[in-house]
């Protein structure tokens, strides 16, 4: 043993980077997320936590299941593929916020300094609720206006007006049914509402 | 007790493989929805789009995007029939043509065109989806990735708002969200799409010209439109690797 015999300041020094190691792997595992790394160099719980997003257009698929009627009539006409979204908007109310999850040490002490954004309010859609969560029937005027005003830039084989010459101020839906918009009787089943208003 | 060296060696990578497998956990994923079966990207049919902006409003909706910011906005090009006849001065003069437009980003609409000569032509943008994406290898923090999907995403708890990543994008895609101070950007409507839905910007596209498509879906239209179409990439000089497929793209484009 004649080896070691003056190295006990070395063992010592050894012991210290021991113990060093050991400290850096205890605070590894506490620091670092559970996920990071399993697909890569990012923290998989990430994909979760976004997907876990609630959406707020529900899909032409949920309307049609309750209106199926307007489905039927809006399949024969020209605007069979809008979606029923497009026109009507996304159908949700914001509940008030309820009960947030308690934040950990690391988001506390990053509050410190940057004030946390406010929480994202639950959502009622009108899927869920019906009654409580009201569609506003869209102004045709605006509405419309918005994909037929003409210009160049649309394609030309797209239907295309300007607003001001064609209907003078009236609103589209006096003569046109949003849901099957032509003009002959044949596309539209609603002819008599359309004879009621003037025709141009 | 009493162990001898024989026991040891095979108890310790024993025990090391089950800590291994403690210490793994699992994401907490949507059910019935398995990453390695999609490989996500865009097409943009731009002689469909009228510009009507109702994917940026939808996607504002969607994603609680702050006015004056956008994952998606709309580009009205004009190219004058003096650029057409003369395409070399785009070369010594890049400034002049084409024209540019998205008066907050195309949301409400265009302004009626006053001068009617060149062409016109509207082109939907937002994130290209990268395979290979700039704006993932700078960040410093590991908290922007391509998930094994290939959807580009930002794990937002872990961002620290640098904005490397604002600066890499080559379609400036990205931009810091002004109450959160992360980066945020479009993510496909990940949170839709993981559940069978489309992106928000498809479903309310009263044309069609934006269709979510899953290049890795044998059954998803998009590989009947490849075989009768030619598509192009935004930059693809950049080698991004970009999956967002336009149709119809105009030269002028960048």
């Amino acid at each position: 043993m004649s080896v070691f015999k003056d190295a006990g300041h070395l063992f010592r020094f050894a012991g210290l980077f021991v113990l060093a190691f050991l400290i850096f792997l205890v605070v590894r595992h506490f620091v670092v997320p559970k996920s990071f790394g399993q697909y890569g160099h990012y923290r998989a719980a990430a994909m979760g936590e976004i997907a876990a997003h609630p959406a707020k257009f529900a899909g032409h698929e949920t309307c049609e299941g309750c209106h199926s009627d307007v489905a039927d009539k809006k399949s024969k006409g020209k605007h069979a593929h809008v979606n029923c979204e497009a026109c009507h908007g996304a159908l949700f109310q914001r509940l008030p916020v309820t009960d947030q999850p308690k934040p950990n040490l690391y988001e506390r002490f990053v509050a410190l300094f940057i004030p946390p954004p406010p929480p994202d309010p639950p959502l009622l859609r009108h899927a869920e609720d019906p009654t409580s969560v009201k569609p506003v029937l869209p102004d045709t005027t605006v509405l419309c206006a918005r994909c037929h005003t003409a210009s160049a830039a649309k394609p030309k084989g797209f239907p295309q007006v300007v607003p001001a010459d064609h209907s003078s101020g009236m609103p589209c839906d006096t003569c046109h049914q949003p849901h099957s918009p032509g003009m002959d009787a044949a596309a539209a089943p609603d002819a008599t509402v359309k004879a009621a208003g003037g025709a141009k | 007790m009493n162990l001898n060296r024989r026991q040891m060696l095979i108890l310790l990578p024993a025990a090391a493989i089950a800590w291994k497998a403690v210490l793994a956990g699992t994401p907490e994923e949507a059910t019935n929805y398995t990453m390695s079966d999609h490989w996500w990207g865009m097409l943009i049919d731009i002689p469909k789009c009228i510009g009507c902006g109702n994917c940026v409003r939808a996607c504002q909706t969607e994603n609680d995007v702050p006015d004056g910011y956008f994952r998606t906005w709309v580009e009205r090009y004009h190219v004058s029939d003096w650029e057409m006849k003369n395409p070399q001065d785009i070369m010594t003069n890049p400034l002049t043509d084409p024209q540019v437009i998205s008066p907050d980003g195309g949301k409400e609409g265009f302004p009626v065109d006053t001068d009617t000569s060149g062409k016109y032509f509207f082109v939907p943008k937002m994130c290209n989806a990268c395979a290979d994406s700039p704006c993932t290898q700078v960040c410093p923090v590991g908290a922007t990735f391509v998930a094994p999907d290939g959807v580009v995403l930002v794990d937002q708890k872990y961002c620290l708002g640098c904005a490397y990543c604002v600066q890499a994008c080559p379609y400036g895609c990205r931009y810091i969200h002004p109450a959160k101070r992360v980066a945020d950007k479009c993510t496909l409507c990940y949170h839709r799409i993981t559940k069978g839905l489309t992106t928000a910007c498809c479903e309310a596209c009263p044309t069609g010209a934006r269709q979510l498509v899953d290049l890795k879906n044998p059954k998803d239209p998009i590989h009947a439109f490849l075989k009768t179409h030619t598509v192009q990439v935004l930059k693809p000089q950049m080698a991004t690797g970009a999956k967002v497929l336009y149709n119809g793209l105009d030269g002028s484009v960048r």
